[in-house]
């Protein structure tokens, strides 16, 4: 089971420093990184309490097995040290109220959970969910509540999430696909690691599409085009299914482009950045990530994660870079949609 | 009533009289009578104040009911959630007087005639297949498609010529059909907006019956009007069959290869008809057909699709004409619209629309200039 | 009575007069709260010789007279409270001219807000007007006649403040004309540089003449437009951040909403920023002032601008705000009402208190939107109350509610905007004695008779 629990004598002992040296957003060297770290365990106030701009990486980075991230959070929620303004905080929180407006489909052992993104209704079509649709669940109801890690606030994940569990629990599912990093993290380490049991099994969407993509083998006609993939910060919560993203790309014909900004070295794609932060530093993410999309040739962006094609979606197709989502990627592999003008290589 | 629950929502903002860009006023009896009781808003509250007594049944308010084209923009741009229930609340109403026997003579006539001799013509249901005199056609006997072809097709002079019109397409091309001739019933779908929900169902049951005996699951309808009767209405009661306007089997039909073109030159606007159009969604198969044509120039009205304007006879005003004449008639108001594109040709895809259309046009004296033909009528001028 | 059904008939055409007991029950009462009243005629007309004829019999047999647009202001001032002829004007919705180079749109007093928005876009597409967010059918010279507000406001002032000519038929049937169309047959001035007469008809509710023609100053189109939305949950810093933003003079429109539902709005101030570029950059520059004008709110976390989801946004761009409409049926009921007075920015915390406390002590579902007028010079609060029409009891405490505000404004320095009759009375008696005077004197002059939407701005 995932401990998140934070050893800050590792820190001390750390060659690297990596947990905030390789961070996108602070400048930081080996030295200062281990000692803001120590500060930070030892309850004393850091810098980086006030600027970490929430990206999760630092979980990735950190290869002793330490916890930075959730170490920062916790620290930052008994200090009352805010990520994002009070206003924006409460909108969050608001949207996650459960509301009794959840919808279930026609329940089997196997559901897909859109969580709260009511937009996958109109993808989860077709031969690839064959296997699960129309069983599947959509509501707050069925939200895991991580993205409030984004402003410092596990309390309250804590306090929904076993309200949560519960509701999957009461339609007796034995396995749930999730169709977001956070909901699978949440399920597959998040919850356990707090001490909550989960009576299911999590499975990750990329996971459940590869495997589909391998039965409908037959279908599927190589796009050969250039994408670049938009790594969404939440997907540092499952590091160990981010090599989905090339097994499917691999499957389909897609080349990912080579970039700067991808795998470990993604950037956040700015949408937190003006939550929190403001202009500056959102656009300065934002027009890096553009810039090395179109430097490497992408045709295509593809999204994982709907709050970032929301926030990226209408700026790359102005750079001439069609967005789109891994599902709808993945059917038009298997001829369901159409490429829409675009011209493969 | 059925729908009393919803009457009092609406705001009267007036959304629903307009096209989606605001360009023109599209409700045909607002455009008429320009009394704000003749719109969609007014009805609501007029119908809320008669059911509380605050307003009496007087002929002027049987006029602001049944002059109601139905032809549903308000259902379109309507900004409430009850909107799709629009045109369900006027028809209840009119349901209501119905009921309680105080309805317009034109009405009554109607009704009664369809009650007593199965149409509105007080014509015999014999010769409901006379417009097949001196074609092919055959009565169905188990072909793939059965061709519906409604009273005005059966028996009104404009509307015979569409249905052998259509009808010669379809022998052209090799399709599997057949009619009903004598033994076809009206559809009822004026009976059902006139209010008379007790005949309709009868006509409907009967077809249904009918249908089911002789083993049509295809039905053509030559009528949009039926065929929204047959898709909606018949459904709820329980019928199975597939249902096809003639324009998407036209189109099909031409997109396989089975109708040969050679060209025909004309500048054409398409009428969209709101039985076909607003209330079935069907806005394609015309268009497509029109466009397959070499040599058409298919030319666009400024209010087309969903913010096309009705040409008058929905509602039951094409045998009623309660909404009426006159040079803010809906129709006339269409035929001006149909000028203004430079197009020769008005194409329409309802034999009703035809009829009011070409009245329109003489009433405009536009004759010279324009002509109305139904869409298959083109497609015939273009066989090769 | 029939005589002048007849003459009215005779005025007008058969076809467009009634007296009919559904047109009088439909023309007693407007979508708000105010007690209705039935006219004795309507009247469609549709030319201004049509008006000159139906108001000189008027005049003759002492009849009341009331102009109406869509009637959309809710506070009943179409409702011929003395019965009458309610002239419905929107026959008369003819756009006569649109000149390019000055930007001016000349139309008839009957021209609603949507026909001009969409003539403007398909003929001028350089060109737009100061749109608000009544529905389409309300009509742009109701809408000065009440000194309404639009999308243009924040820039330019109060829809009126944009006028720049009218054609009015006075109680004695003549027609007048003011502004430059006065002495040139152009319409670009509603006043300067001679006395402004503008002033004895806008904002009187018909009760000195009727609007037949009206000109108004359009803006430059922008080929884009975008919104942005900064939240705070602190309503005594909005008066600041709006001055920030003002200071910038990058954006279009700013409304201020609260509202308590969907729970995406619960518990926060919105304040919506439209702004607008022909280019992207020009779109991205905009944007850039106007964030880094608040960036210290943003430090100190006191506020930040939200992720709008892009199927939100064509909610927000829309011109006019079809949601404003449906704020009716939030309760299933079909109604709303608001009260908005014109008051200084720095009352916003007071206004955006009021109203929950209200809601909550009526039971009432509710928005606070606030339009921003001019660079923060005043702004209109709108205590907007969402009642079921089929619940009287609602309705009742509903107008309580609306009752309480007149007087809190009252107090609070700001003046109603588009008063109900009960309202005027209470600014009346406020008002400077001479000011009220030179109103009596205004009154009694242009309408001797008292037939001119009788009721309104009657100086006892």
């Amino acid at each position: 089971m995932v401990q998140l629990s934070f050893d800050a004598h590792l820190c001390k002992t750390c060659p690297t420093g990596d947990c905030l040296v390789k961070c996108q957003y602070l400048d930081v060297d080996r030295e200062k990184a281990g000692e803001e770290m120590v500060k930070i365990s030892e309850g004393k106030d850091s810098f980086v309490l006030q600027d970490c701009v929430t990206c999760y990486a630092c979980e990735e980075y950190c290869k002793r097995g330490n916890h930075p991230f959730y170490l920062i959070t916790e620290r930052r929620q008994e200090k009352g040290i805010l990520v994002a303004p009070r206003a924006i905080t409460r909108q969050w929180v608001n949207i996650g109220e459960p509301q009794g407006k959840y919808k279930v489909g026609k329940i089997r052992d196997k559901v897909l959970s859109l969580g709260f993104m009511p937009e996958y209704l109109e993808s989860v079509k077709g031969e690839l969910f064959e296997d699960l649709m129309p069983s599947y669940v959509f509501g707050q109801e069925f939200f895991c509540n991580v993205v409030y890690i984004h402003f410092a606030d596990t309390a309250i994940i804590k306090q929904r999430l076993p309200r949560v569990i519960d509701h999957f629990k009461s339609l007796g599912v034995r396995e749930v696909v999730f169709m977001h990093d956070e909901c699978y993290g949440a399920f597959a380490s998040l919850a356990p690691a707090y001490g909550m049991e989960v009576p299911f099994k999590a499975v990750h969407y990329f996971e459940y599409l590869y495997q589909r993509l391998r039965d409908l083998r037959d279908k599927i006609r190589p796009l050969r085009l250039k994408a670049a993939y938009q790594r969404p910060c939440s997907a540092r919560l499952c590091p160990d299914k981010h090599h989905f993203v090339r097994d499917i790309m691999n499957l389909i014909g897609v080349e990912l482009v080579e970039r700067q900004y991808q795998d470990e070295n993604a950037l956040c794609c700015s949408g937190i950045l003006s939550l929190c932060f403001g202009y500056d530093i959102a656009h300065d993410v934002k027009a890096r990530n553009l810039a090395d999309m179109v430097k490497h040739g992408a045709q295509y962006c593809v999204f994982n994660c709907p709050a970032c094609q929301n926030t990226l979606g209408a700026e790359v197709a102005k750079m001439g870079i069609r967005p789109i989502h891994m599902i709808d990627l993945c059917r038009m592999a298997i001829g369901e949609k159409s490429p829409n003008g675009v011209r493969p290589t | 009533m059925k729908y009393e629950e919803l009457v009092h929502r609406c705001f009267r903002c007036g959304y629903c009289k307009f096209t989606e860009d605001y360009h023109d006023f599209n409700c045909p009896t607002y455009r008429k009578f320009r009394f704000e009781t003749y719109s969609p808003g007014g009805r609501m509250w007029l119908i809320r104040a008669w059911l509380n007594n605050e307003i009496k049944t007087s002929e002027r308010f049987q006029q602001i009911l049944f002059s109601c084209a139905t032809c549903a923009n308000c259902v379109e741009h309507c900004v409430f959630t009850f909107k799709d229930d629009l045109v369900n609340i006027f028809v209840a109403a009119r349901e209501k007087l119905v009921s309680e026997g105080i309805i317009p003579p034109a009405v009554r006539d109607y009704l009664k005639n369809i009650y007593i001799g199965g149409n509105p013509y007080k014509e015999p249901e014999a010769e409901r297949g006379k417009w097949t005199e001196g074609t092919s056609i055959k009565a169905f006997e188990g072909q793939e498609y059965l061709f519906y072809i409604g009273c005005v097709g059966s028996y009104d002079e404009r509307a015979k010529k569409i249905a052998r019109s259509v009808g010669n397409l379809f022998l052209k091309s090799g399709l599997s059909f057949g009619i009903l001739g004598e033994k076809e019933h009206c559809d009822g779908n004026e009976v059902k907006v006139l209010g008379e929900a007790g005949l309709f169902q009868y006509l409907a049951e009967r077809n249904i019956t009918q249908f089911k005996e002789i083993g049509a699951k295809k039905i053509v309808t030559l009528d949009p009007h039926a065929l929204n009767a047959f898709k909606k209405h018949y459904r709820e009661l329980g019928a199975t069959f597939e249902v096809f306007h003639s324009t998407q089997i036209l189109a099909h039909l031409i997109r396989s290869g089975k109708i040969p073109l050679s060209s025909y030159e004309a500048r054409v606007t398409f009428h969209d008809p709101c039985y076909l159009g607003r209330h079935n969604g069907i806005y394609d198969a015309p268009r497509e057909i029109l466009q397959s044509i070499p040599g058409v120039e298919l030319l666009k009205m400024r209010q087309n699709k969903a913010d096309a304007l009705c040409c008058g006879g929905g509602g039951g005003n094409f045998f009623t004409d309660i909404l009426g004449g006159g040079k803010d008639s809906p129709g006339r108001i269409r035929v001006r619209q149909a000028l203004d594109t430079g197009a020769q040709i008005i194409a329409v895809s309802c034999p009703q629309c035809a009829k009011m259309l070409d009245d329109a046009l003489k009433a405009e004296n536009l004759t010279e200039r324009l002509e109305v033909l139904d869409v298959s009528e083109i497609l015939n001028r273009a066989l090769a | 009575m029939k005589n002048i059904l007849q003459a009215l008939a005779d005025a007008v055409g058969r076809d467009y007069v009634s007296d009919q007991p559904e047109e009088m029950y439909f023309y007693a009462r407007d979508p708000g709260l105010m007690p209705p009243h039935q006219p004795d005629y309507v009247v469609v007309p549709g030319t201004v010789e049509e008006i000159q004829t139906v108001v000189r019999l008027a005049s003759r047999e002492k009849i009341p007279i009331v102009p109406m647009g869509a009637g959309m202001a809710l506070t009943g001032l179409i409702i011929p409270l003395k019965g009458g002829i309610v002239l419905d004007m929107k026959r008369m919705n003819r756009i006569l001219e649109v000149h390019e180079k000055a930007r001016y749109a000349l139309v008839e007093g009957g021209t609603s807000q949507g026909f001009l928005k969409s003539y403007l876009e398909e003929h001028h597409p350089r060109l737009r007007h100061s749109i608000p967010d009544s529905p389409a059918t309300a009509t742009i010279a109701a809408n000065v006649m009440i000194h309404g507000q639009g999308r243009l406001t924040q820039q330019y002032g109060f829809n009126s403040d944009m006028v720049s000519g009218l054609e009015v038929v006075l109680a004695s049937g003549e027609i007048c004309r003011i502004g430059s169309c006065a002495v040139s047959p152009d319409w670009f001035s509603k006043g300067a540089p001679f006395p402004d007469l503008s002033g004895l008809f806008l904002g009187w509710f018909g009760a000195t003449g009727i609007i037949t023609k009206i000109a108004v100053k359009l803006y430059p189109r922008k080929k884009m437009r975008d919104v942005e939305i900064f939240l705070t949950d602190d309503e005594e810093l909005v008066p600041s951040m709006i001055y920030e933003l003002t200071h910038t003079e990058m954006v279009e429109d700013i409304n201020i909403f609260v509202q308590p539902r969907p729970m995406i709005f619960r518990g926060n101030h919105h304040i919506a920023l439209f702004f607008t570029g022909d280019t992207d950059e020009e779109l991205e520059f905009k944007r850039k002032l106007i964030w880094h004008a608040l960036d210290p709110y943003i430090k100190s976390k006191d506020g930040g601008f939200m992720g709008i989801p892009p199927v939100m946004k064509p909610t927000l761009l829309d011109m006019p705000q079809k949601s404003v409409s449906r704020f009716a049926d939030v309760k299933k009921g079909g109604g709303f009402e608001y009260s908005g007075p014109i008051i200084l920015v720095e009352k916003y915390p007071q206004c955006a208190r009021k109203i929950v406390e209200l809601a909550a002590r009526y039971d009432l579902g509710y928005s606070g939107m606030a339009r921003i007028i001019g660079r923060g010079h005043s702004m209109m609060y709108g205590f907007a109350f969402t009642f079921n029409r089929a619940d009287s009891e609602m309705m009742a405490r509903t107008r309580s509610a609306l009752c309480e505000i007149s007087l809190f404004v009252l107090e609070l320095g700001g003046v109603f905007w588009k008063p109900t009759v009960e309202e005027q009375k209470m600014a009346l008696e406020k008002m400077d004695p001479n000011t009220r005077a030179l109103m009596k004197m205004i009154k009694a002059n242009l309408d001797p008779l008292g037939i001119m939407n009788p009721g309104n701005w009657e100086v006892a």
